[in-house]
């Protein structure tokens, strides 16, 4: 299984929950901004899901060889 | 326990009913009824708000079930599912079709028309001469034409939807029947938008979701419907609603005024501490319903069992807000739920954070002298909160 990496501008977070609640496993709020669980996931829908719905476009989804995934511009 | 009836009768003006605030206080997690349908918890701190609106524990879809018997306002149970009463994964389906075209780097393009139509506004107002009301005058027609563009209204058709839309969101304001008229009149005249785009398409947002629906399967019909409706309704009543409500909130706080004139680096914190404050909900709000047990300060809220929650009664909680009753344009951290938390987050939030601070400081930069003319009269029995009238002069 292909492995992704995630990262979150914790400057543009807004702590909106949105990610947090879409992909619960793979993001938490801590002090009102996100941050990913792991930085490194197995491929999982969700964390696109997760990062497309990001009204701050805060989250990056990169595959192992460093494509960008999400969001999409 | 003492169950006690719910919704709670709305203040004259912008403020929270007290009760809310003993609650939170003493019983943060209360007992209540609404007119019809089952008993439901109500939660009015901040962290059991978060975990509410944000936890999947909590799901939406069961207030679409007559079997469940939601607490609801209405007698009947709602027909028509929207993506207010969807979850996760459905909800996200429909969700993302329009995020892209939300988000903030996109909303912010906008800023140019916005200043223009704001502009534009504020010079039939000027030309007209005071006393104006500025409910008609700029509120409602900024908001209005933002969301009528975004969606491919037609100029024209604007008048026509502002009634139906006004039934649509009531929920006393109007008869059981009026109300039910409204929101068919709105379905009927997008579903009629919707093919019309079909044939003619543009570079608009129910273009994008009748593409959607037509070559990627990705919504129904009904689905593609009601995202219209819900859009065009929650585009304009909130963020029209808003405008009037802050140049108010400002005009009877005269010392933040001056603050904010003096120093306008101030308005986006202004703008999100007024969003903090401002009760702009009429409503008893949308309740969650429990998929698991889950304790709430204390109170196990069992699998099956609704909760209510209010993110602008969380928004005066002391425990995250110091001074919660204070309007303060330098709170530090301003982590609000004017706009909810988690799936439902408003997807129009920066759109709306935009408009706001554009009308705002366009209006204060303008009128130096600006100020109330008249007393202000609140509607109430709605969805939303906002005056009847603002009328002023400068």
């Amino acid at each position: 299984m292909s492995e992704w990496t995630i990262e979150v501008d914790r400057g543009a977070c807004l702590g909106t929950g949105m990610c947090t609640s879409i992909a619960p496993d793979h993001f938490r709020l801590d002090d009102g901004t996100s941050s990913p669980v792991k930085a490194r996931v197995d491929a999982d829908d969700a964390v696109i899901d997760a990062a497309e719905s990001c009204p701050m476009e805060a989250i990056l989804v990169r595959s192992a060889d460093g494509e960008v995934l999400a969001p999409q511009l | 326990m003492q169950v006690r009836a719910y919704p709670f009768a709305e203040p004259d003006d912008l403020g929270v009913n007290g009760t809310y605030l003993e609650l939170q206080r003493d019983e943060p997690v209360a007992r209540v009824r609404l007119p019809y349908g089952r008993e439901a918890w109500l939660v009015t701190r901040y962290a059991d708000a978060k975990v509410v609106l944000a936890d999947p524990r909590f799901s939406r879809a069961p207030v679409m079930d007559a079997d469940y018997d939601p607490p609801r306002t209405m007698p009947e149970v709602p027909g028509i599912t929207t993506i207010l009463s969807m979850d996760p994964p459905e909800h996200t389906r429909l969700r993302r079709i329009l995020a892209k075209a939300f988000t903030a780097r996109r909303t912010g393009q906008l800023r140019e028309r916005a200043q223009e139509i704001v502009d534009g506004l504020l010079d039939a107002m000027e030309e007209q001469g005071p006393p104006a009301d500025l409910v008609d005058a700029l509120a409602m027609p900024v908001a209005i034409t933002l969301i009528s563009e975004m969606l491919g209204v037609p100029a024209l058709d604007r008048v026509k939807f502002r009634e139906w839309s006004d039934a649509a969101v009531a929920i006393t304001a109007f008869t059981v029947p009026e109300i039910e008229a409204g929101a068919a009149a709105l379905r009927a005249y997008i579903r009629e938008l919707v093919e019309d785009k079909r044939q003619n398409p543009a570079d608009d947002m129910l273009t994008v979701l009748v593409h959607a629906h037509d070559n990627e399967d990705r919504l129904t019909e009904e689905e593609l419907v009601s995202f219209g409706v819900t859009l065009l309704i929650a585009g304009h009543e909130t963020t029209g609603s808003e405008i009037s409500n802050f140049v108010y909130q400002l005009l009877t706080h005269p010392d933040r005024l001056a603050e904010l004139r003096a120093d306008p680096s101030l308005l986006p914190a202004a703008i999100e501490e007024l969003l903090r404050i401002t009760k702009l909900s009429g409503a008893p709000g949308f309740p969650r319903i429990a998929t698991a047990d889950v304790e709430l300060s204390g109170v196990t809220i069992r699998a099956g069992e609704a909760v209510f929650v209010d993110g602008l009664v969380a928004n005066r909680d002391p425990a995250v807000f110091p001074n919660p009753h204070e309007l303060d344009f330098h709170r530090p951290h301003n982590p609000h739920f004017a706009f909810g938390h988690g799936v439902h987050h408003c997807i129009g939030a920066p759109l709306a954070r935009m408009e706001l601070q554009v009308s705002i400081s366009t209006l204060l930069n303008r009128f130096p002298n600006l100020e109330l003319a008249d007393d202000v009269v609140f509607k109430k029995g709605r969805l939303v909160r906002g005056p009847e009238r603002l009328l002023v002069r400068w």
